[in-house]
């Protein structure tokens, strides 16, 4: 695994995004010295493959240098004084009443606030724009979302301790590997099975949760071909150390490659085999099913994968209509299997689950809600305030940190 | 008729032989040594009959001094266990590589970074923060001891009573396997059946029932006995931030009590508060264990705060530059720190706003504390800097947590936590705002007013060997961590596939080893400044030509403190009375009315703690039993009316004169 983990890239892509010569100076200078110690080690967060994780990096790196202009000072005048008012010297000046200057509390407060106006300009500017939730608008620094940029879907699954990845589009699925093409948005819905666990590929994105009876979502692109390493970044029991899986950044012919390969497994997952799939196991091996029940991930979402168990898709339904009334109490039927066995609380009722009422293909051809309009490109503002002058909407203003995206409405 | 496993389930719950980690070797073998070690002290205190002694002088005492002193030794003892932990788990990690499964199995590794993060935090930092206050606050206001003397015997052995059950999960049965803060679904009853998590549980509330009382009583201490002429703006800071601390304890402790009351009823008795099904929601579990968990951060780091400042304004000869500004930052934290939970959990899904406006208010805490860090440097500046131990530990305190603080506003950038949230980026993070400040700064306390608790300073050579052993082992620990988070390893991991990440790992691991001898250094230098204590005595009670009250009496200090109540007319009370040729008052003593020693506090305390027991095990019968003992207990103690006496006039001139001559001897030599 781990000769397919390194790469030869160089370890910094300054020339990847536009910004300020200065900033561009700095950033380099502040991590000559990290490069020249460490060079050598993989450094993934700082040399990512995807353009999300490169702006995340750019973040990283601009906030400690904004940040190192106040440390830096406080260092060198620590050791200063430390050294000059020792006892021992005493030619230095001693004023042992000397408590207050108005000008310099001025001081101490303000290059603090300073820094942190600015830092926190960036933060929010960049939180909004990287919001995993949000759509890409760029496949890299110089590519701006077009419109047959079809994204990639993928509904990730976080099973005790395994990954399991469902292409819709395609009709497959994946255990413990994930391939994507370059260059094409990917676009990830995201859930678990039992606890939580944290989806992220350092060298794609940054990582979201996933949560049992919830779904998260993450917007990637990734630029280079490779292999990287994917994991779980949430402890979740005994075999967490194993969790990992491989994600595959291929051309957009050997994406079809791939994927004509995982058809041509017999394997089918249909809810009986997650079913079986779901239990416990560790270091499980990659595995390949050539067709996919296409409602899974929905039933796994509203965790009625079950045969005869309510979704919460249903039990919301008919809560919003006022619920089953005293009845509903009656609709449950006693729980089988949860993860290990069926378990109970010592004083609790026996575990069970509410039963279906309507029938489990309620959600069979249902049809998704489309939660991602085309991009959006308008201007970031908070709820009531007005547009910022500085937007990264507008190629013409000096992003920082975000070079050109293309503009809609201005 | 009667089934005999159905009996010794009513009699024994749970609990049956299997519990016994018998078949972990490591385990066994800490048993043998503890056991051996118990078995030794409990031998020696027979043998020189100190049981009378240490239950009427220590157990039972009410005295505030002794308790911050036994809240001392608690903190001590547990960093040991919480240490040995660490270095467990650097070992594991520093050798498991290349398809080693290291020495730990995953049951046995799961329990230990739960265990070390529950104990450094319980067990070891709040006992070492909680004794210090404990020691120090009365006396730096003038006061005769805390505003409720029971209360705070009672909360020392409740904080004793949860460290007793965390350690007993180490030999009969096993600990939580979830992290430390216990995380829903993981820790729910479905998923974590075993007695992990209820010991995790009824450990984390007994224990947090002592810290919210004594919080609630050092508030009242602080706010009602201060000595007259000590207004709010004439508190030494550590007495502010203290009290900052106090408020902080009051008002977050009860959150955590009720998330693991209701996480318990999920266990209990089948609620689904935070299950998956039936409507829980574990996000709500982690919103509340956070509204908790952040400001306990700055109640372990505020009075650390404290005491930089004391020391600083101490050894540079020369007062705390901008005491106001001091007094604002500490409450401006206060207030911020109740309004940044959610930067722990930015990569759960919330919204861009909702991330960015934790975001920004995580940021906004570092302004008064960047604040603070340049008053204690304006305060060195134009001093004349004495680099005793104490002082030691805050340099290297400002020059460390800097390095900290910077890593933790990065961490506040969300898209910035998105790449580095869970990593061991944020271990070293957090290690390095904890030891950086809450350990160097209880190190710093310790060498500061270790004279005044005991009569003579610690050894400075062992000492400064623990100081040098202690950073260097810092850095060499936690950077590595800081270098791998960027190379995108997570933490928690027992086994590592990549073998370029090893070289890191050992690095780290000899780290932990220099912290080890640190530790070591510091046991030896309290055993040495024990052996050598008449060379090392202090008879003014003031060595260091200190500034607060506190070194106003002898060292140590008369069971009664002051045997006048000072009058305060500055910040630097004691600095003022010396500056202004104060004589200390030879004659018209009185008595003086004291509190009683009580033993309520060990009984209440050891039957919460039965009751722990037996709810952790399913013995009903033991926790009915000792639920009644407990109400019989406190009920009965509302009927002792021998609650105080007076120290005689004798008693009082008998002791002042001898500390009249002492002074008298030292001025002569």
């Amino acid at each position: 695994m781990s000769s397919l983990l390194h790469r030869s890239y160089p370890l910094f892509h300054i020339g990847n995004f536009q910004q300020g010569s200065t900033v561009r100076v700095l950033r380099i200078l502040a991590l000559l010295p990290l490069a020249a110690a460490l060079s050598g080690c993989d450094f993934v967060v700082l040399a990512p493959a995807g353009d999300v994780a490169v702006q995340q990096r750019d973040l990283v790196v601009i906030s400690t240098v904004l940040m190192l202009l106040i440390v830096l000072p406080v260092m060198a005048l620590t050791a200063l004084f430390a050294w000059r008012y020792r006892q021992s010297n005493t030619s230095a000046r001693y004023e042992p009443d000397w408590d207050h200057s108005t000008q310099l509390e001025l001081v101490i407060w303000s290059a603090p606030l300073l820094i942190i106006v600015c830092l926190g300009a960036l933060t929010w500017m960049a939180t909004h724009l990287l919001d995993p939730y949000r759509a890409l608008g760029r496949i890299d620094a110089d590519r701006p979302i077009e419109a047959q940029d079809k994204p990639l879907n993928v509904e990730v699954v976080a099973l005790d301790w395994k990954w399991l990845f469902i292409y819709p589009e395609y009709g497959v699925a994946t255990v413990n590997e994930l391939a994507a093409p370059v260059d094409r948005p990917i676009r990830f819905r995201i859930t678990a099975s039992s606890v939580m666990n944290s989806f992220y590929i350092p060298a794609l994105a940054g990582q979201v949760y996933a949560m049992p009876g919830m779904e998260t979502k993450l917007h990637a692109v990734t630029n280079k071909p490779g292999v990287y390493k994917g994991f779980s970044a949430n402890y979740s029991g005994a075999g967490f150390s194993g969790m990992y899986f491989s994600f595959h950044s291929l051309t957009t012919a050997d994406f079809d490659k791939w994927i004509a390969k995982v058809k041509a497994s017999g394997d089918m997952l249909g809810r009986n085999e997650y079913l079986v799939l779901e239990r416990p196991s560790a270091n499980e091996p990659v595995r390949r099913y050539g067709s996919v029940d296409g409602d899974l991930f929905k039933a796994i979402v509203n965790m009625c994968v079950e045969p005869g168990k309510m979704c919460a898709s249903e039990m919301m339904a008919i809560d919003a209509k006022g619920g089953l009334g005293r009845e509903g109490l009656n609709n449950t039927l006693p729980l089988t299997y949860d993860k290990y066995a069926r378990r109970g609380a010592v004083f609790g009722p026996e575990p069970t689950y509410v039963a279906s009422i309507c029938s489990v293909d309620e959600l069979k051809g249902q049809s998704e809600p489309e939660s991602t309009v085309p991009f959006d490109t308008t201007p970031l503002r908070g709820a009531g305030l007005k547009r910022p002058l500085f937007s990264p909407a507008n190629p013409s203003s000096s992003s920082l940190l975000l070079g050109s995206r293309p503009k809609s409405d201005s | 008729m009667f089934d005999t496993s159905s009996l010794a389930k009513a009699i024994f719950g749970r609990l049956t032989l299997e519990s016994l980690p018998l078949h972990e070797p490591i385990v066994v073998g800490t048993f043998v040594v503890v056991a051996l070690g118990g078995v030794a002290l409990l031998g020696a205190v027979t043998y020189f009959r100190l049981w009378g002694y240490l239950w009427r002088e220590w157990f039972t005492t009410v005295d505030h001094k002794r308790i911050g002193i036994m809240y001392m030794i608690l903190g001590i003892v547990m960093l040991l266990r919480g240490f040995a932990d660490a270095i467990m788990m650097r070992l594991q990690q520093a050798i498991a590589f290349g398809g080693s499964e290291g020495y730990l199995n995953a049951h046995h590794y799961d329990q230990i970074f739960t265990a070390h993060g529950v104990i450094m935090i319980f067990f070891v930092a709040m006992p070492l923060v909680t004794g210090l206050m404990n020691y120090v606050v009365p006396l730096q206001i003038g006061a005769r001891d805390v505003s409720f003397p029971f209360l705070n015997n009672f909360s020392f052995w409740m904080t004793v009573g949860g460290a007793v059950l965390v350690m007993a999960s180490l030999f009969i049965g096993e600990f939580a396997r979830t992290g430390w803060l216990a995380y829903p679904p993981l820790s729910n009853i479905g998923y974590s059946p075993d007695v992990g998590v209820d010991y995790y549980i009824w450990g984390l509330q007994v224990a947090g029932v002592g810290t919210t009382l004594s919080g609630i009583n050092l508030i009242c201490t602080i706010v009602k006995l201060r000595a007259p002429g000590m207004t709010m703006m004439r508190m030494p800071v550590f007495t502010w931030t203290s009290l900052c601390t106090n408020v902080l304890i009051v008002a977050s402790f009860p959150v955590l009590t009720a998330v693991l009351a209701l996480l318990s009823l999920d266990r209990y008795i089948g609620t689904n508060f935070f299950t998956n099904d039936f409507g829980g929601s574990p996000m709500m579990y982690v919103n509340l264990i956070w509204i908790w968990g952040h400001p306990e951060v700055y109640i372990l780091v505020l009075p650390a705060f404290g005491i930089f400042s004391e020391v600083t304004s101490t050894f540079s000869g020369k007062r705390l530059f901008g005491y106001t500004s001091m007094v604002y930052a500490t409450v401006v934290i206060t207030i911020l720190s109740y309004l940044v939970w959610l930067h722990h959990f930015f990569t759960m899904g919330s919204g861009a706003s909702v991330n960015s406006f934790f975001g920004i208010t995580t940021m906004i805490i570092s302004i008064p504390t960047g604040a603070k860090m340049f008053n204690w440097l304006f305060t060195m500046y134009r001093g004349r800097i004495r680099f005793e131990l104490p002082m030691m530990w805050t340099v290297a305190f400002m020059f460390t947590f800097v390095l900290g603080g910077m890593t933790g506003v990065l961490l506040a950038v969300p898209p910035a936590d998105f790449v580095l949230h869970n990593s061991l980026f944020l271990v070293a993070h957090f290690h390095n705002v904890i030891i950086g400040g809450v350990v160097f700064g209880a190190f710093a306390g310790i060498a500061y007013w270790f004279p005044k608790a005991f009569g003579f300073r610690l050894d400075p050579f062992w000492g400064k060997l623990s100081f040098w052993f202690w950073v260097t082992g810092f850095y060499f620990a936690f950077m590595p961590l800081y270098v791998l988070g960027l190379m995108g390893v997570t933490r928690r991991l027992r086994v590592f596939d990549d073998p370029s990440l090893q070289i890191w790992f050992v690095i780290a691991g000899i780290g932990a080893f220099l912290i080890f001898l640190g530790i070591i250094s510091f046991l030896v230098q309290i055993a040495v400044s024990v052996l050598k204590r008449e060379a090392l005595k202090d008879v003014t009670g003031d060595p260091w030509n200190a500034r607060t009250l506190e070194w106003a009496t002898s060292s140590p200090p008369p069971a009664y403190n002051f045997a006048f109540t000072p009058v305060v007319h500055d910040n630097d009370a004691w600095w003022d009375m010396k500056r202004r040729g104060y004589r200390r008052p030879l004659t018209r003593f009185k008595p003086i009315h004291m509190p009683s020693n009580t033993g309520t506090g060990v009984i209440l305390a050891a039957l919460a703690t039965a009751m722990g027991f037996g709810l952790i095990w399913y013995i009903w019968w033991l926790a009915a039993v000792s639920f009644i003992g407990l109400l019989a207990v406190a009920i009965g103690h509302t009927f002792n009316y021998h609650r105080d006496y007076h120290i005689p006039a004798d008693e009082v001139v008998r002791v002042e004169d001898a500390r009249t001559h002492l002074l008298a001897a030292g001025a002569k030599s």
